[in-house]
């Protein structure tokens, strides 16, 4: 046991001694504060010529919203990663000083006026959702004592998913995919959340079947084929996601929701026939559904060919012209805060489209580190998974940052035209509720695990559940 | 677990790495080529940034810019007298792009263009708005206002060149256009442009450089000049045509205009005169189809020799349609002869025809752009005068001189005739339609004389004449166009 100590490794069980983070947590949100805020104050330079009047109560919600974040964890979760909070206090002061800068754009506020008749500006939303978001962080870091409560709710995570994923089909679509929930005020994408409860249904479910999927099966061609009745769950899933896809139109929630699971089955089951087979039948799916979704071919159309004039009259709109144009205007350096032009893009300029803005505005570098910083998310996130001593949070870890990776990747490769768009946000940069609140809910859980796998063991008493691997295969 | 968790992490990495590839891919290895897409708004939204740079005539802008409210656009394309000068300028406009010395020129009316790259960083480091370079015109705002004046409501075309440079001088065309009326980027200018557009009288065509018309009988001096070029005739002796005269390997009989008795047998002189087509139909036919077509191409004719495309060296900088003489069978050759049958002229190429027999059978390339001028008033570029081509020989150039003065002393072209001046010139009707039944075209083209050589040389066509009566039309419609021109621009010389 003490010759683990103070390797600074956390990828081991370790019965302590590691050093708790909690101040270089600190010093990297001073940044996470900063770099923000001076963000802030070069578009209202750039744009107004002068320090944008809520300079100071902006600086004071930043330092508010790290501060409370940094005592609660160090309050209630001291051995936490402590790279998760200012990454993503980092990455969501940066999208509402991306959406201010849009609110500032006489075209966009042209375009909303001439179409609703009125502009509202997004940024003070932003703001609240980011608090609410924040609170909900907090929330989880208070009443989620230990992750391996959520293993209770099972079952009960995966009909609370099914609902949420099947709600928006009673709503009315917009922009052409019904991802929406609207009740009176509240605007709700549902799908947002699924993705988190989706994952404690998968880690909680393969907890229990996943020596059944690994063992029962026949080779068949080098690969080993799960019985029928084992493979019956994953075709569930696959055909209620091309539902989705297809009642919703849908397609980065169906994509993510099936990568989510693929990628959770074969952690668990340490099977590549798992993969091999998820990629075959999402791309039968994939091809099944193209043929007869107008929707669906608009944004393969609009990928292949996003210059072509046919595009643009087929979907009606340029956005991924306009947004590649953004891209390719910022250049290396880019054009400096506030100096760009990608609102041209449209009404998603500043959800979907938020990071042409990123890439027009601070360039390639910005766009580097902007990837950087999801990379290095996804990569705690991993750690984390690596790290954690129990299956079910080995399994929600790499399940969350495995889904919040395919997120980025998809909705990142959609704007920049490396794959067809999905229309997703990207997390924390983009205007929108539900993301805010889901993404700071996902790196609250995230930062419970992390804590629970660097926390001292309290005990010599091995946990029984971490030993359970050890099961001879025939 | 921990094995395809590993894995997992790799898969990830590999996503990110993806994107990063990509966004080098977009923003290093593209960035140059979406950057200055045309279709890319920035480059509209940069066009009009700052005010544009001048287009200049004598000195005097005949362009302007003016601040306006927009979203995307700050400054607006003007242009003083646009109807007078679009054939020139072409027009700038923020919702349909530019055409003309406007588009080719846009990167110096800009700024962005290389060669003003000291100016735009002087202008940077000082901190003053990038400024853009002025496009000084070799036009003559005199002899331009005379032609368009001119042509009245007629519709038609001048185009006017200084033989001794090639430089154009009057450029002009009816109906015109007013380029300020679509200049901004509302819709109201979108519409104004489609009526433009969609207006049959086509005002936004150039007529003087990109409108071919049969040349009728003024292209009897490029045949005149193919028989003394081959030396097998001499512009005093007689042909030896028969009047009338029938058409090769055809039961067709080809008469003359008026029936005039001076045209049979008559020497390149008289033939000129009164414009007999029965001489030079017969001329044509004996040099033959090879040599009216490689004279033509002398003069600047273009046949489809260049895989298709024009020579570049016709360029004004703006490229002038294809003047056409015809590969064709001798019936048809005959009537090519006459600038009848399938050949086709600017009025610019005719003009080109009648400088390069005044200057002496020189012909100089045409050109409109006298000097790229930076915003710091440097000369960048000065357009030096080319030789184009030697379509005749001195002495050949003076006879066919001495033929066209007398066409405008005492034939078919006396309403050219300015007092105390030297003028030639040679009238063209041009017949057109299925079975000629449309109105013809009424030509003339000229030049004028002062003691060191000719300052001018005038082609004008004039699309609806009145009169079917040939070459009398061209003399009483088009003749008094082209004087109006020459006398502005001698005027500047006194």
């Amino acid at each position: 046991m003490s010759n683990l100590t103070n390797t600074g490794s956390n990828t081991t069980v370790s019965s302590g001694g590691l050093p708790s983070r909690r101040n270089t947590e600190l010093a990297m949100l001073v940044f996470a504060v900063l770099v923000p805020v001076f963000a802030y104050a070069n578009v209202g330079l750039a744009i107004n010529d002068e320090l944008p009047s809520g300079m100071l109560g902006y600086g004071f919600g930043m330092v508010l919203l790290a501060g409370v974040g940094h005592l609660v964890v160090r309050r209630y979760a001291p051995y936490a990663d402590p790279l998760l909070l200012p990454l993503a206090t980092l990455l969501n002061g940066l999208g509402l000083v991306l959406i201010w800068r849009l609110d500032q754009s006489e075209r966009l506020r042209q375009r909303a006026e001439s179409l609703f008749g009125s502009f509202s500006p997004d940024a003070p939303k932003q703001l609240l959702y980011s608090a609410i978001g924040l609170a909900l962080f907090v929330a989880i870091l208070l009443l989620l004592k230990d992750h391996r409560v959520l293993q209770r709710y099972t079952y009960i995570s995966m009909a609370v998913g099914l609902v949420l994923l099947v709600l928006p089909v009673f709503f009315p679509p917009v922009n052409g995919a019904r991802i929406w929930v609207k009740l009176g005020f509240i605007n709700l994408q549902p799908g947002e959340f699924v993705k988190i409860i989706i994952a404690v249904f998968f880690a909680g479910y393969l907890m229990v079947k996943r020596d059944a999927l690994a063992l029962a099966s026949r080779r068949f061609m080098g690969l080993y084929l799960p019985r029928g009745r084992d493979l019956g769950p994953i075709l569930v899933i696959w055909a209620l996601s091309l539902m989705i896809l297809v009642f919703e139109t849908d397609l980065g929630t169906s994509l993510l929701f099936f990568g989510l699971f693929v990628i959770m089955l074969y952690v668990a089951t340490e099977r590549t026939s798992w993969i091999v087979f998820g990629l075959l039948l999402s791309a039968g799916g994939a091809t099944v559904v193209a043929t007869f979704e107008p929707h669906v071919q608009d944004r393969v159309q609009a990928w292949l060919h996003p210059f072509a004039k046919e595009t643009i009259e087929s979907t009606g709109s340029d956005q991924i012209a306009q947004s590649l144009w953004a891209f390719g205007s910022g250049g290396v350096l880019g054009t400096g805060w506030g100096q760009g032009n990608s609102d041209l893009i449209g009404f998603a300029a500043n959800s979907d489209f938020i990071l042409a803005t990123v890439g027009e505005e601070l360039g390639l570098t910005g766009m580097m580190a902007v990837l950087i910083i999801y990379g290095l998310i996804v990569e705690r996130g991993v750690r984390i998974s690596l790290a954690a001593r129990d299956p079910f949070g080995k399994l929600l870890a790499v399940g969350l940052s495995g889904a919040f990776g395919l997120q980025v990747f998809v909705v990142a490769g959609g704007v920049m035209g490396l794959i067809p768009l999905t229309g997703m946000t990207m997390p924390f940069l983009a205007s929108g509720g539900s993301s805010v609140l889901a993404n700071w809910a996902l790196i609250g859980i995230l930062i419970r695990i992390s804590d629970t796998a660097r926390r001292p063991a309290p005990a010599p008493a091995p946990s029984p559940d971490a030993e359970m691997t050890q099961v001879v295969r025939p | 677990m921990n094995k395809p968790l590993r894995r997992i992490a790799i898969f990830c990495g590999l996503l990110v790495l993806a994107l990063l590839v990509r966004t080098n891919w977009l923003q290093f290895v593209q960035a140059d080529e979406l950057k200055t897409d045309p279709k890319n708004r920035r480059v509209d939204i940069a066009r009009y940034a700052q005010p544009r740079g001048n287009i200049i005539v004598d000195g005097k802008a005949v362009t302007g810019s003016t601040v306006v409210n927009g979203t995307d656009f700050k400054y607006k394309r003007t242009y003083k007298n646009g109807k007078l000068w679009s054939p020139v300028t072409g027009y700038a406009s923020q919702r349909i792009g530019a055409n003309q010395l406007e588009k080719l020129y846009d990167s110096f009316l800009t700024g962005d263009d290389d060669r003003l790259f000291f100016n735009r960083t002087i202008d940077m480091i000082t901190g003053k708005p990038q400024k853009g370079g002025n496009v000084v015109t070799t036009l003559n705002a005199k002899a331009q206002k005379a032609a368009y004046d001119g042509l009245g409501d007629k519709k038609g075309a001048v185009a006017a060149i200084n033989p001794k440079t090639g430089a154009i001088l009057a450029l002009a065309n009816k109906p015109s256009y007013d380029p300020s009326t679509f200049a901004g980027i509302s819709g109201e200018d979108g519409e104004k442009f489609k009526k433009l557009d969609d207006d049959e009288d086509q005002p936004m065509l150039n007529r003087a450089l990109r409108q071919t018309y049969p040349p009728g009988s003024t292209f009897k001096v490029v045949t005149a000049a193919a028989g003394l070029e081959s030396g097998d005739y001499d512009i005093d002796s007689k042909t030896d045509s028969e009047d009338p005269y029938r058409l090769p390997n055809s039961s067709t009989d080809l008469g003359n205009e008026g029936n005039n008795p001076a045209c049979k047998n008559a020497s390149i002189r008289v033939a000129l005169q009164w414009s007999c087509n029965t001489v030079f139909a017969k001329m044509s036919d004996e040099l033959g189809n090879d040599k009216m077509i490689e004279e033509a191409e002398k003069f600047g004719f273009e046949k489809d020799v260049k895989g298709g495309t024009l020579d570049p060296d016709l360029d004004t900088p703006v490229r002038p349609a294809k003047s056409i003489y015809p590969e064709d069978n001798r019936p048809q050759n005959a009537m090519a002869g006459i600038g009848q049958a399938s050949n086709r002229a600017t009025p610019l190429q005719m003009a080109m025809v009648a400088s390069a027999v005044a200057n002496d059978g020189k012909l100089m390339k045409p050109y409109m752009v006298d000097q790229l001028v930076a915003p710091n008033l440097n000369v960048v570029e000065q357009t030096k005068p080319e030789e184009l081509s030697r379509p005749v020989s001195p002495e050949n150039a003076q006879k066919l001189q001495s033929a066209m003065e007398t066409v405008v002393e005492k034939g078919t072209g006396t309403s050219g005739k300015i007092p105390g001046v030297t003028v030639g010139g040679k009238t063209g009707t041009a017949q057109h339609g299925e079975n000629n039944k449309d109105n013809p075209y009424a030509w003339f083209i000229s030049y004028a004389k002062t003691g060191d050589g000719s300052p001018v040389a005038v082609a004008v066509v004039v699309e609806s004449s009145d009169t079917l009566r040939s070459d009398i039309a061209g003399g009483k419609l088009a003749a008094p166009i082209a004087k109006g021109v020459m006398e502005a621009v001698l005027d500047g010389k006194h």
